[in-house]
């Protein structure tokens, strides 16, 4: 394969993202924007929606269990556990006992990004030095108080941290969503034979670029939400994180 | 029995006791352990072909990620940029990477371990650095002050101190591997996920494939944690 | 077991950091005999650990020289020149990884010693330092901190080094048993008389452990370098006198024993002796009350007036003899023991616990008062003093 090649691929594929061109086997019209648009139209809606009822579910959880600071264990081995069932394994599970379409793909979504949201709010609330939450009680701060103030504001970085895992491994994982009828962006990429090769590779293409951009994003909100002082006092960064079994890196613990 | 009918005209399973109910439970797709018991060979090599992914791609992956950890704890301004490539690595989702990556590499094992490989450097990267950044300033000095030599200090003190956390990034990487490698047959290196994408509606099929993936997966872990208890017997002494 | 100490010299040492425009040691220069302890004490920020590190090269010199047995240090490679100096530091820097006994051996194995003689010599550490000879299986995290201080010392001794550097080793342990350490340091270099470089900011620690005490001021210039005593008696400037307070003339009781000064004789009887005797001899005598003792010579009590009232002395106390001090006590803790007590004078007694003479409280006095004579060491000192009125 030469060099000429490979850019002729790629090429051929942003062409194939803009307008539409016959299918393989010359029976239907296949790609082009408007199909490209629908389809990630929908990959974005099923994630925006599976994300917003794990975001429901995993934070106020999280939250309470790291304010308590009980079950540790739990909040933190339920990431681990979630990373070693394969989604493709769990969407299949999904399809072959529960049933598919949009509610169901969305429930898995869901399952898929409640782990590493639930575990970062946890570590984010309870990583709070113990003395900054001693001295705001012995200051008169009431436990509501103590989680408004002082908690979840340190925790905040964190627990977006967690949220952006889980956008970015909802947005992948959406991918395979087709198998259970549901018209995400991995049409192209399942239907070979409809969309051949140049079809697969240009919805590979878009679909990574959603991924950057929704990563670079939340990204941002991420360094939005943190507070100045903490900023300038994390330079050596996530000391505290390191707490629990060094287990929790900054960002980012599944790629997908 | 007047005719003879020649062995092996006989439809395979002819002289099996069959019990209706299961031919039943396959037509529907359910999940029937005598098929499963049957059919087990079938996952046999694609099991072994996805150790055979996971393996490598965790060897070539741990070998430079270190190497890469490595330099980076020597030259520290190294660190951020390493962390920034990695970190867009492990942000594209693998099935589009695979894709991404047929052009080049061509469908095959090859694309694949590429792929997976990739994910597994900022993992265990950002924990060897973070692991030899942790390492208390006075144990190198008291190490230095003692006449090793900086190679020695970070062979015989860094690194061995290291560990827990170098290893909690393998442990990581490995159950991350075998995740991802269900996803190894778009880039068509086969392996577990293939057996699952085949039949995705066949229960039977699904909870074997799915199941296997993830006994792999838990495996794997228990592995790298034997591995640590080997390697740091202080550490348990501490405990006791 | 111990090697011959190295003799140690600093030439207008000097290190200055680039970005700075003062330097952090100013042409120190200092000269340690070998097998003296040096003590580099001074204010933080006074440049003293600075110094100390470029002796084994964890700092590189800017200017100036160290000499290591005649030997400047800038001629080694600095790996192959620490293993041949002890280095021990206030955190310790134990391996949590190794056991003690690897923690030990580290510079042995370096050295290339044999596996039998690298177990020899962990087994004589560990002794020396009083830790059982189990210690050496377990590792850092389960020892208490005097122990782990007690392992880097032992860890430091054992490539038998000609030079020892310590920096604030005893700093981060609790008093009681810093003062603990410190007197099983003082024992060991008694015994292995190593040269030492002993970084402190404790002027105490200092004076105690010193032979000679160099104090650096601000900027890593030399205050003063002297002896104890010396630097005690005679602070160089108003600097030195500040920094080892204005308590001076206290801590110079704790660098003296009871034989340094001159005890009082006292009047000693014994029960039915001719008080005509005893009352002839009190004529003479610093004390006016007589002492009975019994007939090994061991002190009873002070004989009150009504013993002495009779032809023969009687047993009618007014006091028992306490305290009794030693001849090796230490001046401070003696006079201590007498204001605990209440009283003027103490019995000194020997190692029999016979009565060589009173400690009084106005000899401790004397003993104060500077007079040449009690300068311990140095010539010169005493021609310093009898140039000044």
């Amino acid at each position: 394969m030469t060099e000429l090649a490979i850019i002729g691929d790629f090429f051929s594929a942003f062409e194939f993202i803009f307008e539409s061109r016959e299918s393989r086997a010359g029976t239907v019209q296949v790609g082009g924007l408007e199909e490209f648009g629908q389809l990630t139209l929908t990959h974005l809606a099923l994630s925006f929606v599976s994300l917003a009822v794990a975001v429901a579910i995993a934070v106020p959880i999280g939250i309470y269990l790291g304010h308590i600071g009980r079950f540790q264990f739990l909040a933190v081995s339920i990431s681990n556990v979630g990373r070693a069932v394969p989604v493709l394994a769990l969407i299949a599970f999904f399809i072959a006992f529960v049933g598919i379409g949009f509610a169901n793909v969305a429930l898995v979504l869901v399952l898929l990004a409640i782990p590493p949201i639930l575990t970062n709010a946890y570590v984010g609330t309870s990583q709070v030095d113990p003395d900054t939450v001693d001295s705001a009680r012995g200051m008169g701060f009431s436990e509501r108080q103590v989680l408004t103030r002082i908690e979840l504001p340190i925790a905040l970085p964190t627990i977006f941290g967690g949220i952006r895992t889980s956008a970015v491994n909802v947005v992948a994982t959406a991918t395979i969503a087709p198998y259970a009828n549901v018209e995400t962006l991995g049409i192209p990429i399942i239907n070979f034979n409809v969309y051949g090769g140049t079809g697969q590779l240009a919805a590979a293409i878009v679909v990574a670029l959603i991924t950057l951009a929704c990563d670079a994003g939340l990204g941002g909100v991420q360094r939005v939400v943190t507070p100045k002082g903490l900023k300038l006092a994390a330079n050596p960064g996530g000391a505290a994180k390191r707490r629990l079994f060094g287990l929790i890196p900054r960002r980012s613990v599944q790629p997908s | 029995m007047s005719a003879k009918i020649p062995l092996a005209q006989v439809p395979e399973g002819f002289f099996t006791e069959r019990d209706p109910d299961d031919l039943d439970c396959v037509a529907q797709g359910g999940f029937c352990p005598s098929w499963i018991l049957e059919n087990f060979d079938r996952y046999v090599d694609p099991f072994f072909q996805h150790v055979y992914l996971t393996g490598v791609s965790l060897a070539i992956g741990f070998v430079i990620a270190f190497a890469l950890g490595l330099l980076a704890h020597r030259k520290r301004w190294l660190t951020g940029p390493l962390t920034a490539v990695t970190s867009i690595l492990f942000t594209i989702p693998s099935i589009a990477l695979f894709l991404l990556l047929l052009p080049l590499t061509g469908r095959g094992n090859t694309t694949a371990i590429i792929a997976l490989v990739a994910y597994t450097q900022l993992i265990i990267f950002r924990n060897v650095a973070n692991g030899l950044r942790q390492v208390p300033s006075d144990i190198v000095d008291a190490s230095e002050g003692m006449g090793l030599t900086p190679m020695q200090t970070l062979l015989r003190v860094e690194v061995p101190m290291a560990l827990p956390e170098i290893l909690a990034g393998l442990r990581i990487a490995a159950s991350t591997t075998v995740g991802l490698a269900t996803l190894a047959f778009f880039a068509g290196a086969g392996g577990l996920g293939a057996e699952i994408e085949s039949q995705i509606n066949f229960k039977s099929n699904v909870v074997v494939a799915g199941g296997l993936a993830v006994a792999l997966a838990a495996a794997l872990d228990l592995a790298v944690l034997g591995l640590q208890r080997a390697l740091m017997p202080w550490r348990r002494a501490v405990a006791a | 077991m111990s090697s011959d100490a190295a003799s140690l010299e600093l030439r207008e040492l000097v290190k200055r950091y680039p970005g700075t425009d003062e330097p952090a040691v100013d042409k120190l220069s200092l000269e340690v005999p070998a097998g003296e302890v040096c003590v580099l004490v001074g204010p933080s920020g006074c440049g003293k650990t600075t110094a100390m590190r470029m002796v084994n090269r964890m700092i590189e010199i800017t200017d100036g020289d160290i000499l290591l047995d005649g030997s400047s240090v800038t001629d080694r490679s600095p790996a192959e020149l620490r293993r041949e100096i002890g280095y021990v530091i206030q955190q310790i820097g134990l391996f949590p990884h190794r056991t003690i006994g690897d923690n030990i051996a580290t510079v042995p194995r370096l050295l290339g010693w044999d596996k039998q003689r690298v177990s020899d010599r962990v087994d004589e550490l560990l002794e020396l330092i009083g830790l059982d000879a189990e210690m050496r299986e377990r590792y850092p995290a389960q020892l208490s901190g005097g122990q782990r201080q007690r392992v880097g010392v032992a860890r430091a001794l054992a490539g038998d080094p000609p030079l020892m550097l310590m920096d604030e080793p005893f700093g981060a342990i609790d008093p009681i048993n810093r003062e603990r350490l410190q007197n099983e340091f003082l024992r060991l270099q008694a015994e292995l008389r190593k040269t030492i470089v002993f970084v402190t900011h404790d002027i105490d620690e200092a004076i105690k452990m010193g032979d000679k005490i160099a104090v650096l001021r601000k900027g890593g210039k030399l205050a003063q370098f002297a002896s104890p005593a010396e630097l005690l008696m005679y602070p160089a400037d108003p600097f030195v006198e500040d920094f080892v307070g204005a308590d001076r003339a206290l801590k110079r009781l704790a660098l003296q024993r009871v034989r340094d000064i001159d005890l009082w004789k006292g009047v000693l009887c014994h029960k039915g002796e001719s008080t005509a005797k005893v009352r002839a001899r009190l004529a003479d005598a610093d004390l006016e009350f007589p002492l009975l003792v019994d007939d090994e010579g061991r002190p009873l009590g002070w004989l009150s007036d009504r013993g002495l009232a009779g032809e023969r002395v009687m047993e009618d106390l007014r006091s028992r003899a306490e305290p009794t001090v030693e001849m090796d006590d230490i001046l401070r803790d003696a006079l201590s023991d007498l204001l605990a007590n209440q009283t003027m004078y103490g019995p000194v007694l020997d190692d029999q616990g016979r009565v060589q003479g009173i400690l009084s409280l106005r000899a401790i006095a004397g003993a104060l008062n500077i007079r040449p004579e009690d300068v311990p060491d140095s010539a010169e000192l005493a021609a310093e003093a009898s140039s000044s009125p």
